[in-house]
């Protein structure tokens, strides 16, 4: 099963898609995100999302600044105002 | 009347101003695209946002401990209008439009007895409210520098004026813009930006139980500023195609007045060209008569 990831900024829908797993730098510490995760909201500190599409693969990074992350039943859904790259 | 030649210069001048009106109504056409475009880009942000804010916000409860930007100042003395322009005219009534709007308000607060400061962003509504409240601009916000207004200055706006509100300049602010409807419609608009007034909460199912981290408090005051940021940057965006679209329509309007012009004058100078060659000829056989 795939977690469907969404990076969204204000400008634009920067990514829509489905990967494996992302681990994202909480303010209270990282996290890693799988499919079926439980409904979860937090802040995240401006860091790099890793973002894995498949489980052996190596992560693809993405610096974020002020950023906000919510899992529900739809995937995970981050916020962020600027995204670099 | 008229010489022929006065008319023949008149004809030239209205043709090229019509020149300008047509291709300012091009440049806007193609622009407005654009707008609508970035206008659209931006809903699933603005959508998420408010989306997650209602469901926030339907969790606590406002009370005085609540974040300053939700609860509001306990008073609402000091009102600040955020009236957003355009820098550049050739748009019809766009600017006149919003500060109208603005100035209504404005005359309304002071009969309460409030106090009213403005807030300016752009270049166009400077003037008209410079002249009418000279001591009541609190800043003059300029986007000239930059091409189309875009999050970068949504973002400077708004933490001036949450630094202008904690500092306590104000208590309650409004922002005025258009909003956009169609090429033909813009709608001068007034909304209440500080406090933020409560999203409402959306229908989310409430059977699955949501982790929060750090807990509701502190991702909604995380939250707030970035969902003011949001709005003005919406509103930006806004102002944007509804600069576009009124400035199309008028000067649509200008060419095809223009067009009217130049027929009206072309046929006056046909009219004088040919009581000129008239006048003549009955001069000519008078005088052969006369031999």
């Amino acid at each position: 099963m795939a977690l469907h990831f969404e990076l969204v900024t204000p400008a634009k829908l920067v990514r829509s898609e489905d990967v494996h797993m992302v681990v994202v730098p909480g303010t209270e510490g990282e996290f890693g995100v799988l499919a079926g995760h439980a409904p979860f909201m937090s802040t995240i500190a401006d860091g790099a999302l890793k973002v894995y599409k498949t489980e052996n693969g190596a992560p693809e990074e993405i610096r974020i600044t002020g950023g906000f992350a919510e899992v529900g039943d739809a995937g995970l859904t981050v916020l962020a105002e600027h995204v670099e790259g | 009347m008229a010489s022929l030649k006065e008319l023949k210069g008149r004809i030239n001048s209205v043709k090229s101003t019509q020149k300008i009106t047509k291709a300012k109504q091009m440049v806007a056409a193609a622009k407005l695209r654009k707008a609508q475009a970035a206008a659209e880009a931006a809903r699933p942000y603005a959508a998420r946002l408010a989306e997650v804010m209602g469901s926030l916000a339907s969790k606590i409860t406002v009370s005085e401990n609540s974040p300053k930007l939700l609860a509001g100042t306990g008073s609402d003395k000091i009102h600040l209008l955020v009236v957003a322009n355009s820098d550049k005219g050739l748009a019809g009534a766009f600017n006149s439009n919003i500060v109208k709007a603005a100035r209504v308000k404005a005359q309304e607060l002071e009969a309460q007895g409030k106090t009213v400061l403005f807030y300016l962003i752009g270049r166009k509504g400077r003037a008209v409210i410079r002249r009418e409240y000279p001591n009541q601009i609190a800043h003059m916000f300029d986007t000239t520098d930059v091409r189309d207004p875009g999050f970068n200055e949504a973002e400077r706006i708004a933490d001036e004026l949450v630094a202008m509100y904690e500092a306590g300049k104000f208590d309650v602010a409004h922002l005025f813009y258009s909003k956009f409807r169609s090429a033909l419609l813009q709608e001068p608009t007034d909304q209440q930006i500080i406090p933020v007034p409560a999203p409402k909460a959306a229908a989310i199912t409430a059977d699955a139980v949501t982790e929060y981290e750090p807990d509701e408090e502190e991702i909604l005051a995380a939250l707030l500023p970035r969902y003011l940021k949001t709005q003005l940057f919406g509103a930006l965006l806004e102002n944007a195609a509804s600069e576009q679209g009124a400035s199309m329509t008028a000067m649509d309007n200008a060419t095809r007045n223009a067009g009217e012009l130049i027929q009206k004058l072309t046929i006056q100078y046909n009219r004088s060209r040919q009581a000129a060659i008239t006048t003549e000829l009955v001069e000519i056989i008078a005088g052969a008569e006369a031999l």
